[in-house]
């Protein structure tokens, strides 16, 4: 009771807000709230399994794939608020609230009469209930899906892949390309060195030094270098290292 | 509590679900707009399912689950090869049987 | 000779066959088997009049077949040989064959004589199918076949536009005549379930006076067609057009009499019904003083002879519906104004021979010696045809004068004038052509015309003097009582010796003023503009193209382009309107496919959301 007067509200602005929402990725996340208290509704219906499946595979896998693709497809893109199809908002709106109405009008003159409840289904507990069904009269039904699930993923690979449209380049190619990039640029030919080998600090924003001292500007994320949020390891680089007590080293750098 | 209010509840989720895919023009919000559809459909299932007291309204919600799933998994990645070809996920770009 | 009735009708009939189908190959002799042919027909004419004669039985008959056979619609395409049609076919063959004659002659710098005397003895075919037959349907086959030959030969200079207008003319009219003649034969059929002549005349006594009098006005509008009657009459003077044969055998000898020939043949119907006679009487009285009017004022000479014809088949028709008092005199003026009438277009065919196809008399003058025998000829049908005592005419014409006044001193009166009105333009036509001063135009060289043409004129003109013999001991009366009953006896108001002399008296009186006019006066070569209204209406036919074409033709090209107008603006209006309705409505809708799948979607809803609607008020409802 309380919970369902509690969230059938949030549910319905969500609902709403999802529709209306101008990003892409804030409707995903009015979606999520959305699904995540219909689980709680289903736990609230004597239906947990649905519950537990409802945020694992719904919420966890469905709608994070949606975000996946929200983001390959390009997270930037805001729909216009200018709609190009003359009187499509005001036809849907209308339609849509006559659905509304006319479904509400529906659910409202029907009698429902007592609610068994699913004390007895649920008796052995809900999911070898579940089971017992799934298993002896819609196990037809079962295999198909299953059958489904497989085209699906099948389906999906094939869409998704991608040619290639030049050939791949061999050994030979990387390494002379290699070669080539450092005469003319002086690119470096080999592997860079691993994470943290040369940092000095455990901040992002502090450049690693390198043997010669020079901070080195890979180690820099180049959105902080544009921002200028850079911290200054003058201090540190300025002449040859000394190698001193660990404990008398000053850490960091002075501002 | 008898299912009266979760089957308004799901009509109303329902009606929002399709003004959505009426007027969003993004593919992936259409979509989220369907699957918005689907749940509610869900819920009117899992309601009757206690008011009649047996599970097969439960079994009905599990395998509509599984099928969206699919669903979104051949409808994203459709939307995916569009958009690498087009450049573009709107989904007024697809207008040729226009008179 | 009953058995071999049928060849008299199947020789021209073959014979035009042969040179229709046949075509230019039979261009060399073509013509001689076509003149050939009505001769032989005359001859079979001739062995079954003598039969007819001596014989003991009042017909010959021959049944050839069953032409329809439905039910209880019978119809036997049988011959019948009796007195009347025996007249007419030798008539036919006769006059048809000596005119045939002549046309080898005529036509000979034609290059399609050939063709022309394949159309001619069609006509003959068709024209003794008219007179042989016993059965009204197969008279009017007979009768749409000499109108479709008419037709065609009226036509037969299909070059000259004026040919091919009075041709088409020519069958119109005549169509309005077939009108009421198919009429007829529809109303004998309900009201005897027979056409034939023995079925009719068998029911006639039991019809009603309605159907006596339809039948007999119906069978009158027919005859006023095809014999030129008012009021169907307009079409005999353009008629002229056709070669001179043609208007010689067809439009005087025998085409025309077909009129006269259906009057008599249904006496029995008009017996029956004093108010049809009385039609026929009316009609005959007024034709005969309306084409002798227009016969004085025409310089055509061809004109001016068709006037005659229609005033002379006026005087038939009188005597025709006078009843069985005039019957046989009907028939007895049919046969001599055939001789004669014939004799005077051919002889006008010479003239315009030798006046290099000229017909304007006001040209011609002074003929009379250098054409002597076209003259002398010219000269016998002319006497016959005003009646000078002893020729012809004069025999036939009274006799139908003293039945006209048995029957009423309107109709005596009227004919009388007649008479001396055709006096006073045969007169004039004689005068001005031939005894007058020369008035030739420039290069015109007249000569007598070859043997093969005057030969043709030297017979009938023999028969014009002659051919009143007819009458003697009142053998055609006698004759012809066989087929129209006795003639029963009629007190005249005028004694028979005091009309004789009436009738010269109205002779003298045309011919006196004709020489007064013409005879002594120089006459002008160019047409007078400063005449009488009775002259300015004479020469335009006395108005009735004038009035056909106000009352008919205005009236008919207003509803054709009336109809035109509601055809083409209302009714293609309509239809072209649901086409452009459908279009636009099309063009409409089908802005609906605008291509994007939100607006199918909304559709979508929509129509979901109708359904719902409908199935809620179904359950609550």
């Amino acid at each position: 009771m309380i919970a369902f007067w509690t969230l059938a509200p949030i549910m319905i602005i969500c609902a709403f807000g999802m529709v209306l929402a101008r990003k892409a990725v804030h409707s995903a996340l009015f979606l999520a709230v959305v699904m995540i208290s219909l689980a709680i509704l289903y736990a609230d219906q004597e239906a947990p399994f649905l519950f537990a499946v409802q945020i694992i595979v719904y919420t966890g896998a469905v709608l994070m794939l949606f975000l996946f693709v929200l983001m390959l497809v390009g997270v930037d893109t805001a729909d216009s608020l200018i709609e190009t199809l003359r009187g499509q908002r005001a036809l849907a709106a209308a339609a849509g609230i006559l659905l509304a109405v006319l479904l509400i009008l529906a659910i409202a003159q029907t009698t429902i009469g007592t609610v068994v409840g699913l004390q007895r289904a649920n008796l052995d507990g809900n999911v070898p209930g579940l089971a017992s069904l799934l298993f002896s009269r819609y196990v037809f039904a079962f295999e198909v899906t299953s059958a489904l699930l497989i085209t699906a993923a099948v389906g999906a690979m094939v869409l998704a892949h991608r040619e290639r449209l030049t050939p791949k380049p061999t050994q030979r190619e990387v390494v002379l390309q290699r070669m080539q990039d450092y005469a003319a640029h002086g690119i470096h030919p080999g592997p860079l060195p691993g994470p943290g080998t040369f940092a000095r600090h455990n901040s992002v924003d502090t450049p690693a030094l390198l043997p010669d001292g020079t901070p080195s500007e890979l180690s820099i994320s180049r959105v902080m270098r544009a921002r200028g949020t850079v911290r200054s390891v003058a201090g540190e680089a300025a002449g040859p290292l000394q190698i001193e007590a660990p404990d008398e080293e000053s850490e960091g750098g002075e501002e | 509590m008898s299912p009266t209010p979760f089957l308004v509840l799901s009509a109303l989720l329902f009606s929002i679900g399709a003004i959505g895919v009426l007027v969003r023009r993004n593919a992936i919000v259409v979509f989220m707009c369907i699957e918005l559809m689907l749940n509610a459909g869900n819920l009117a299932f899992v309601s009757f399912a206690r008011q009649v007291g047996n599970l097969d309204g439960q079994v009905a919600a599990f395998f509509v689950m599984v099928v969206a799933a699919a669903e979104v998994v051949v409808g994203l990645a459709i939307i995916v090869t569009i958009y690498r070809t087009r450049r573009s996920a709107s989904v007024d770009d697809a207008s040729l049987l226009k008179y | 000779m009953s058995h071999l009735l049928y060849l008299i009708i199947l020789i021209p009939a073959a014979s035009s066959a042969v040179l229709f189908v046949g075509g230019r190959l039979t261009d060399s002799w073509g013509h001689l088997m076509g003149a050939a042919a009505p001769l032989v027909s005359f001859v079979l004419g001739l062995i079954a009049f003598f039969q007819l004669r001596g014989g003991s039985a009042p017909s010959l008959h021959q049944h050839l077949w069953t032409w329809i056979g439905v039910n209880s619609f019978q119809v036997n395409f049988d011959l019948l040989f009796d007195p009347l049609s025996a007249l007419f076919v030798l008539l036919i063959t006769g006059v048809g064959g000596i005119i045939h004659v002549y046309s080898v002659g005529y036509m000979e710098h034609d290059e399609r004589r050939r063709r022309f005397f394949a159309q001619l003895n069609l006509f003959v075919a068709a024209m003794l199918t008219l007179v042989m037959t016993s059965n009204y349907l197969a008279v009017f086959l007979g009768w749409e076949g000499v109108g479709l030959a008419s037709y065609l030969l009226i036509g037969f200079w299909q070059q000259r536009d004026s040919a091919a207008v009075a041709a088409k003319k020519a069958f119109i009219v005549n169509r309005v005549g077939d009108m009421g003649m198919a009429l007829a034969i529809m109303l004998m059929f309900h009201a005897f379930g027979t056409m034939s002549f023995a079925g009719v005349s068998r029911g006639m006594p039991h019809a009603s006076g309605a159907t006596a009098t339809a039948l007999g006005l119906l069978l009158l509008l027919g005859a006023c067609g095809k014999s030129a009657q008012v009021p169907l009459q307009s079409w005999l003077l353009d008629a002229m057009e056709g070669p001179t044969p043609v208007s010689a055998l067809i439009h005087a000898a025998t085409m025309v009499t077909a009129g006269v020939y259906l009057v008599v043949r249904s006496h029995f119907i008009y017996a029956q019904s004093g108010a049809a006679q009385t039609a026929v009487i009316v009609v005959g009285v007024v034709t005969l003083l309306w084409g002798a009017i227009i016969g004085c004022a025409k310089d055509d000479i061809k004109k001016a002879l068709a006037g005659s014809t229609m005033s002379q088949i006026g005087y038939m028709m009188l005597a025709a519906g006078i009843g069985p008092a005039g019957y046989a005199f009907a028939i007895f003026h049919l046969l001599t104004h055939g001789f004669f009438k014939a004799n005077m277009f051919l002889g006008a065919g010479s003239v315009m021979h030798g006046m290099n196809d000229d017909v304007n008399m006001r040209r011609y003058g002074g003929l009379a010696r250098i054409m002597p025998v076209t003259f002398v000829t010219f000269a016998c049908g002319y006497l016959a045809i005003i009646g000078f005592p002893g020729f012809a005419g004069f025999w036939s014409k009274d006799r139908i004068i003293e039945a006209a006044f048995t029957s009423s001193v309107v109709a005596g009166a009227g004919a009388m004038i007649g008479a001396a009105i055709t006096a006073f333009y045969m007169t004039r036509l004689m005068i001005m052509t031939f005894t007058s001063d020369r008035r030739w135009a420039q290069g015109v060289h007249p000569h007598e015309s070859k043997p093969v043409m005057t030969i043709p004129l030297i017979v009938l003109a023999i028969c014009s003097v002659f051919g009143g013999f007819l009458t003697l001991n009142g053998w055609i009366v006698n004759w012809l009582t066989p087929v129209v009953g006795p003639q029963g006896h009629h007190e005249a108001p005028l004694a028979s010796w005091l009309i004789t002399v009436l009738v010269l008296v109205m002779l003298a009186i045309g011919i006196g003023l004709a020489y007064l006019f013409f005879g002594r006066r120089r006459i002008p070569e160019e047409q007078p503009q400063r005449v009488s209204p009775v002259t300015r209406a004479a020469r335009a036919d006395l108005y009735g193209d004038a009035f056909n074409e106000a009352v008919l033709m205005r009236p008919g090209q207003y509803l054709t382009r009336a109809l035109v107008f509601i055809d083409l603006r209302r009714i293609d209006g309509i239809v072209n309107g649901l086409a452009a309705l459908v279009g636009g409505t099309s063009g409409r809708v089908r802005r609906w496919q605008t291509g994007f799948v939100r607006t199918y979607a909304l559709s979508m809803l929509g129509g979901s959301a109708l359904i719902v609607l409908a199935l809620l008020a179904v359950r609550l409802g």
